[in-house]
């Protein structure tokens, strides 16, 4: 059956646009195109550009680790630098901007996605976690623990996207084998190639989550 | 830079209309990176993702009509079964983050020679739906990919949806890369068998500037098929049979030398994955249950 899990988002208003002036959501796309236009013309362009980066940013809400966080951001900027530079989130990481490494992995609705690859504004009404959200108090989340028992890291670059990973990939129950691990950890690299160390982990992990 | 957030497709046309320039985002796996290494300023975005029509799918008629919007990994999870050449290609993509967001309808406005469902979609016939506020037309998948990364959409177009026969026989996709997880194919191929027409699918993938049908191979293979009356006493495939029908994709391609593959090995690949495929869509719909390793070569 198609899945109805987007429903929630649907309450948004109508043609909401997030535009320049802060001015949170205004109805009307003639409007936003004058404003931006109108701006860019008039100055240089490195004025504009800062300008436009000040003037356009919004102010958006964004769940994460169960805590509403309030910032405003420009539309273009990333969830993966919204998190890191803005909330100070800084256990989410960047490795390479393109979707291609895993360090910026993070749950979004409890699916794993890449942070990189997403704008903070599409991120309101999702719930976002980070490798911050996972231990409770001092107590580490089951990934967290088998990582440190099983000795899964060495720079630990790529640590927080591949516990994020592992948290998804034990939930999606993708860890019969270790050749299947493996290939459902693939999207995120090691440069350290702590990989053996990783798949261990993660299996461990999975044992102890079963009930 | 606007962020432009439309909650129905009407509302999402409406604005495309009226401002042709600004670049659709659905999954955001191909615009981010434009993005974030400033290969593209785009003066809006707009968000395809709150509209729910988008991420449905649905029989319509004798198809299946599946949403621009729906991810790979609900192709996946969802149409396995019925469309399983899609499914197939939708689970090489990327890497399981990427399936989470990743869409067809991505895939399709991006454009590029070497997505994945490219050519799955020219073996099963697939008719691409795209919409503007002037109405809605149907473009067949084999006329939708006109160069590098362009496609057949009008300005003011959006795509809605990609419809698809369910499987009557088995499909086949499969790919080359440099490894197993998150490579840009080398070089792709699919194959579909459709009994009922006494035909066969076949299309190449990242070996032109455009996803490719390989008509001779399929008019070859229709023929020997129904000569030998194969289609309704299947027996296993001739060697030969095999062979010529990898030879005849392989020439469908006009592959260039880069830095994934010399035109040659494109070449030379692509008449073994024929080959392959093949073997396994004929021996399935033979019903002999051998295992994929055991057919190979
Ligand atoms: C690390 C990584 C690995 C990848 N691996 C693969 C791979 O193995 N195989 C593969 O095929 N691709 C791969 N890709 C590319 C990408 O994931 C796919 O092309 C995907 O299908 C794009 O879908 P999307 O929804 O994310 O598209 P988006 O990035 O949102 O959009 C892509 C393009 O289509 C346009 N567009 C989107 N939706 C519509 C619509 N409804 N109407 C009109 N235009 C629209 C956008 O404007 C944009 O030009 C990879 C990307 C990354 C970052
Ligand atoms: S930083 Fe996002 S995948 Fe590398
Ligand atoms: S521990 Fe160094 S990159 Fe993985």
């Amino acid at each position: 059956m198609p899945d109805n899990s987007e429903t929630p988002k649907q309450q948004h208003k109508r043609r909401t646009v997030l535009k320049a002036g802060g001015a949170a959501a205004i109805a009307g796309i003639a409007a936003a195109h004058s404003v931006t236009e109108a701006s860019a013309a008039t100055q240089a362009q490195d004025a504009a550009l800062a300008a436009d980066t000040e003037a356009s940013a919004v102010p958006i809400v964004l769940t994460v680790n169960g805590q509403a966080r309030q910032l405003r951001v420009e539309p273009r900027v990333t969830l993966l630098d919204a998190l890191r530079e803005r909330l100070d989130l800084t256990g989410t990481k960047k490795g390479c901007d393109r979707g291609e490494c895993g360090a910026c992995t993070v749950l979004v609705d409890g699916r794993r996605i890449k942070s990189c690859l997403t704008l903070a504004v599409m991120r309101q009404d999702c719930a976002i976690t980070t490798v911050e959200g996972l231990a409770k108090g001092d107590d580490l989340h089951p990934v967290q623990a088998a990582f440190i028992r099983h000795d899964a890291f060495q720079c630990g670059g790529c640590t927080s996207g591949q516990i994020m990973s592992a948290v998804a990939v034990i939930d999606e129950g993708h860890t019969g084998s270790t050749d299947e691990i493996r290939e459902w950890m693939s999207g995120n690299i090691c440069r350290c190639a702590a990989y053996p160390n990783i798949v261990a982990a993660v299996q461990d992990a999975a044992k102890e989550k079963r009930p | 830079m606007d962020f432009l957030i439309p909650s129905t497709f009407a509302e999402a046309l409406a604005i495309k209309a009226e401002r042709p320039e600004v670049v659709p985002i659905a999954g955001g796996t191909d615009v981010m990176v434009e993005l974030n290494f400033d290969h593209r300023r785009p003066t809006a975005l707009l968000d395809l993702t709150r509209i729910a029509e988008l991420t449905e799918w649905a029989p319509s008629e004798n198809l299946l009509r599946v949403g621009a919007g729906v991810p790979y990994v609900r192709i996946i999870d969802e149409l396995g079964d019925r469309l399983p050449g899609l499914a197939m290609a939708s689970r090489t993509v990327g890497s399981p983050q990427i399936r989470n967001r990743g869409t067809v309808g991505g895939n399709l406005g991006a454009a590029s020679p070497a997505g994945d469902t490219h050519p799955v979609l020219l073996a099963c016939d697939a008719q691409v739906e795209v919409a503007s506020v002037r109405g809605t037309r149907m473009i067949p998948a084999a006329e939708f990919y006109l160069g590098v990364k362009r496609n057949a959409l009008e300005p003011d177009e959006l795509i809605a949806a990609v419809h698809l026969a369910p499987a009557a026989a088995p499909q086949q996709f499969s790919k080359v890369g440099t490894r197993n997880a998150m490579v840009i194919a080398v070089c792709s191929f699919a194959v579909a068998l459709h009994p009922e027409q006494g035909r066969v699918g076949a299309a190449v993938g990242s070996a032109a500037p455009t996803p490719r049908r390989a008509l001779a191979a399929e008019e070859f293979l229709a023929g020997e098929l129904s000569d030998a009356g194969l289609w309704e006493s299947p027996k296993p495939l001739l060697d030969s049979v095999r062979r010529r029908f990898g030879e005849l994709a392989a020439e469908a391609a006009s592959p260039i030398d880069d830095v994934r593959g010399t035109a040659a090995y494109r070449r030379h690949a692509l008449a073994v994955l024929a080959r392959r495929t093949l073997g396994w869509a004929w021996q399935d719909y033979c019903g002999t249950g051998e295992t994929r390793s055991q057919s190979c070569a």
